[in-house]
């Protein structure tokens, strides 16, 4: 992997101003700001409803410095397409297009247009913020809203099915570059976004963004809850490049160590998860630790150790 | 040049014409062929363009929406239900002030399916802030495209240009291809007053609040009430707009006329026969036959439908004393909607109640029904006399209970 930007040479200047709508303690703060630093000023950008559309601003005042085109919630990826086949007819070049939309505008509603944009090899970078629910609406589940969550419209027994693997969704349409990361590892974030934009046709980005309201935590806490969903294997940090799958940064980490925190310690500190029951919480800290004891027996193999 | 060809290939060598920079399409019959033709211009490099095959209509929408926000000359083309697939877009279309044009080949809408003609399709859209222009022919497809996009531009309101599927879409006929060097004289390349760009960057479609809001320098921006406003004004400002556009034309390719309606034995005229499209072609027929009876008939076609030029129309029937106005289309619960639209511009541009003519609606033609001169005239008949506005003003043709 190439090399890894320390907080030292981020780009100083800012491209979402202060004082935007955003909630205290969002973690797509983070993501947004260091995310348009990783893009630089020569992007368009296409937000369909989602917080980050709040987060923009009410007409006639934005908090992005960067072009950004307001879309309808299905056609964030179509209208990426638009605006490459655009920039090609009136002979511009060198320009990054990016999608930025949630999980609803990705996993659920956006998927299609999508799906239709990866087939045909439209070269932008679509980055989907996981903050898992229809948080802007008022937090309803989501196709990626994890299983047990109490969500406005899970209310009493919690979503009841499992959470959408978006990135392998992507990754079946064999596009050069899958990645995930969280707000909670900015600089993970920073390079994945860098390297990229390096490749051709859809490159697809999946964000983990720990949601202070919809998730029942402090808003002080979201870093923390963020690096939990990490370090406790329940969300991976990992690459799809060529069709080579690799674990990166902290999720590499937990091979390397041999170390996950309890998922316990992630499901209690937030309050969407209080009415799941114990041999639920038991159920998926089994599956986690299944999955990732494959993947050290994979890293030992490679790696000719045993 | 003259040339035989169809309504559909008419309609793309328009397009092509025109210099289309973008083009997002998706398959729907019958509007097929004018698509396929697109992308044979373009695969052959008969014609400068990127050609996207979208995945759905409203994918095709949203290439074109973010085409045009970036200042590309952009078209698509649909029928029935793949233009109510579009249909939130066809409102942000619009809102957005972007000078799309899109041909919808008329087609009835699903349930239960057909593929066949009629209106309801484009009449559902009436109310999106869309300019709607009809053809009746091959020549006026082809002259109405170029001329969408130079009104659209003028205007910054999206056009549709709408004809019958099959009727127009799928026959032969011959019309005159306009020359490239006089279609690029009419129609300047596209120079968009703003468009999406990193140098000058701005937040295009943001969330506006009920109320107007200052800027960051204080000054007040209009609110959503005053942008749907302005959509209004200068909807209604777009019927000067497309005389000057239809004059320019005239000027530059001398052929042209009334932009807005096209009478036939009007003049003179008892009762006048109104409809959109190819009907009022056929109407014709219908009307020389009634004159060689002594029957003072006439037929009168709505070429701009949306904006609706109210007084004009008004003033075309206001002599008469029947109008009787045939539709492929239908408000249900009520009566057609141009049937409602024309009674509303006599109630305000004529005289007193009973000095107005009398209106009757005729429903015909519903999922490609066939439509019979004998069935046209039989309705003209019972309609075009004193008392031919009594009894039941929304009347239907062709139907088969038993």
């Amino acid at each position: 992997m190439h090399v890894k930007t320390t907080i030292l040479d981020l780009p100083e200047e800012e491209l979402v101003n202060p004082g935007n709508r955003a909630c205290a303690g969002c973690a797509l703060g983070i993501a947004y700001r260091v995310g348009l630093k990783a893009l630089g000023k020569n992007t368009l950008i296409v937000v369909p409803p989602s917080c980050l559309t709040v987060l923009q601003g009410l007409y006639p005042i934005a908090a992005t410095k960067l072009p950004s085109l307001n879309v309808t919630f299905a056609s964030t990826a179509a209208a990426a397409t638009g605006l490459l086949a655009a920039l090609k007819a009136t002979g511009r070049k060198g320009i990054n297009v990016v999608g930025w939309a949630g999980d609803g505008g990705t996993s659920d509603i956006g998927l299609q247009a999508l799906s239709g944009a990866c087939e045909r090899g439209d070269d932008f970078l679509f980055i989907c913020y996981d903050n898992e629910g229809y948080m802007n609406t008022g937090v309803q589940r989501s196709g990626t809203t994890p299983q047990w969550a109490l969500t406005a419209n899970t209310p009493i027994k919690g979503k009841l099915q499992p959470k959408k693997d978006v990135a392998a969704i992507l990754a079946a349409h064999n596009i050069e570059y899958v990645a995930t990361t969280s707000a909670a590892y900015p600089l993970d974030l920073y390079d994945k976004i860098k390297k990229a934009l390096t490749f051709q046709g859809v490159k697809y980005l999946h964000i983990h963004i720990p949601c202070p309201p919809g998730w029942g935590f402090e808003p002080r806490y979201a870093v923390k809850v963020g690096k939990l969903a990490v370090e406790s294997g329940l969300f991976e940090l990992c690459e799809i490049e060529k069709s080579q799958f690799r674990h990166t940064g902290a999720s590499l980490k937990i091979i390397e160590k041999r170390r996950l925190v309890p998922v316990r310690d992630y499901l209690k500190a937030q309050s969407r998860f209080k009415t799941m029951s114990e041999a639920e919480t038991e159920k998926i800290q089994e599956s986690i630790t299944r999955r990732w004891e494959g993947y050290f027996k994979s890293f030992d193999d490679i790696n000719g150790e045993e | 040049m003259q040339i035989i060809e169809t309504g559909n290939v008419a309609a793309a060598l328009g397009v092509k014409l025109a210099r289309a920079q973008v083009i997002a399409a998706y398959p729907i019959t019958p509007q097929t062929p004018l698509t396929e033709k697109l992308s044979e211009f373009i695969e052959s490099g008969e014609m400068q363009a990127e050609y996207v095959p979208v995945e759905s209509e409203h994918s095709a929408l949203a290439v074109c929406i973010a085409a045009s926000s970036a200042g590309a000359r952009s078209f698509t083309a649909t029928s029935a239900n793949g233009l109510l697939y579009m249909h939130e877009q066809i409102h942000w279309a619009a809102g957005a002030r972007l000078p799309l044009v899109m041909c919808v080949v008329n087609r009835g809408v699903g349930a239960p399916w057909t593929i066949w003609n009629d209106h309801q399709d484009s009449i559902s859209q009436r109310d999106t802030g869309w300019i709607q222009i009809y053809a009746n022919d091959h020549q006026q497809i082809i002259d109405s495209v170029i001329k969408a996009f130079a009104l659209a531009e003028e205007v910054m309101i999206p056009v549709m240009v709408c004809y019958d599927g099959y009727i127009l879409s799928h026959t032969h006929m011959p019309f005159d291809v306009p020359e490239e060097r006089l279609v690029d004289e009419f129609l300047p390349p596209y120079l968009p007053p703003y468009s999406l760009d990193p140098a000058d960057p701005a937040n295009l479609n943001t969330v506006t609040m009920p109320d107007v809001r200052p800027d960051v320098r204080g000054d007040t921006a209009p609110g959503y009430m005053e942008i749907r406003y302005l959509l209004h004004k200068d909807m209604l400002e777009a019927i000067p707009a497309f005389e000057r556009v239809e004059e320019r034309f005239r000027s530059v390719f001398g052929r042209g006329s009334n932009p807005y309606i096209e009478p036939y034995r009007c003049e003179d005229a008892d009762y006048i026969a109104v409809a959109l499209g190819s009907l009022s072609y056929h109407l014709r027929d219908v009307v020389d036959t009634l004159r060689n009876e002594g029957v003072r008939a006439g037929v009168m076609s709505v070429h701009l439908y949306r904006p609706f030029p109210d007084e004009l129309i008004a003033r075309a029937l206001s002599g008469c004393s029947g109008v009787v106005v045939f539709e492929k289309a239908l408000s249900y619960g009520y009566q057609g909607a141009l049937c409602s639209d024309i009674k509303s511009a006599l109630y305000r541009h004529t005289g007193e109640p009973g000095g107005r003519p009398f209106v009757v609606n005729y429903i015909l033609g519903l999922g490609g029904r066939e439509i019979t001169t004998p069935d046209l005239l039989d309705a003209m008949r019972s309609s075009c006399s004193p008392d031919g506005g009594s009894g039941d003003e929304t009347r239907w043709i062709g139907l088969r209970f038993s």
